[in-house]
């Protein structure tokens, strides 16, 4: 049985990670959304868009969820990361993590969200009414 | 050797990939940084300018070969 569920999208298909997350042996299911926010460094945020190094990005996403599944019991395991263009409202990262006790799913789904956003190859371009940063760039 | 370009690196040097002209002598990774540095010297300005060589983060002193795939990092912002 197939247990990890590791993607870059074009939309993220929050049914499709749940359905995947299902399993007689969890208790708990705990799933993360990261969501495009109206605003930024106090202006307001249009639109974002995400670009990865897709080949890359699996990998790095892998390797955290090899570590993750060493470090607690975990049954399931999803990681969708999307690319392109993101409106305000729209679901843009999802982690999901299906294990025997919510404990684990709570703190395996934290590490996972935190740690991708140290390592993974992905770049998010913030776009406001008068101009556009791509985040992070600069100090 | 051909260098992959996202995100700010690609806006900076205006391309998805750069060419190293082969008469220069680049042959680890933090020579490859340095001669990138001199010529697009926004990329000096980054929080942290990171090379992947066939797509795993790799260290200054690492050796560059013919055939690897070299990829541009900048910090990265996913999430």
């Amino acid at each position: 049985m197939e247990r990890m569920l590791i993607k870059i999208v074009e939309d993220i298909d929050l049914q499709e990670a749940y359905q995947f997350l299902l399993s007689p042996k969890a208790g708990g299911i705990d799933l993360f959304v990261g969501t495009v926010r109206d605003h930024a460094q106090g202006k307001e945020v249009v639109k974002l868009v995400f670009e990865a190094y897709a080949p890359m990005a699996l990998k790095e996403m892998e390797k955290l969820a090899a570590a993750a599944q060493q470090q607690w019991p975990i049954e399931k395991l999803v990681m969708l990361h999307a690319v392109g263009e993101k409106l305000v409202g729209e679901p843009v990262v999802l982690i999901g993590v299906a294990s025997a006790h919510r404990d684990a799913a709570f703190t395996a789904c934290r590490f996972l969200i935190d740690e991708l956003k140290k390592t993974v190859p992905i770049w998010k371009k913030e776009f406001y009414q008068d101009n556009s940063v791509w985040v992070n760039a600069h100090p | 050797m051909e260098i992959l370009l996202f995100g700010i690196t690609r806006e900076i040097v205006g391309r998805n990939s750069l060419e190293v002209p082969s008469k220069e002598t680049i042959q680890t990774v933090g020579q490859l940084k340095a001669w990138l540095g001199a010529q697009y010297p926004a990329l000096n300005k980054l929080s942290s300018l990171a090379v992947a060589v066939d797509s795993e983060y790799a260290h200054d002193h690492q050796t560059l070969s013919p055939g690897q795939e070299v990829a541009l990092i900048p910090p990265v912002s996913g999430g």
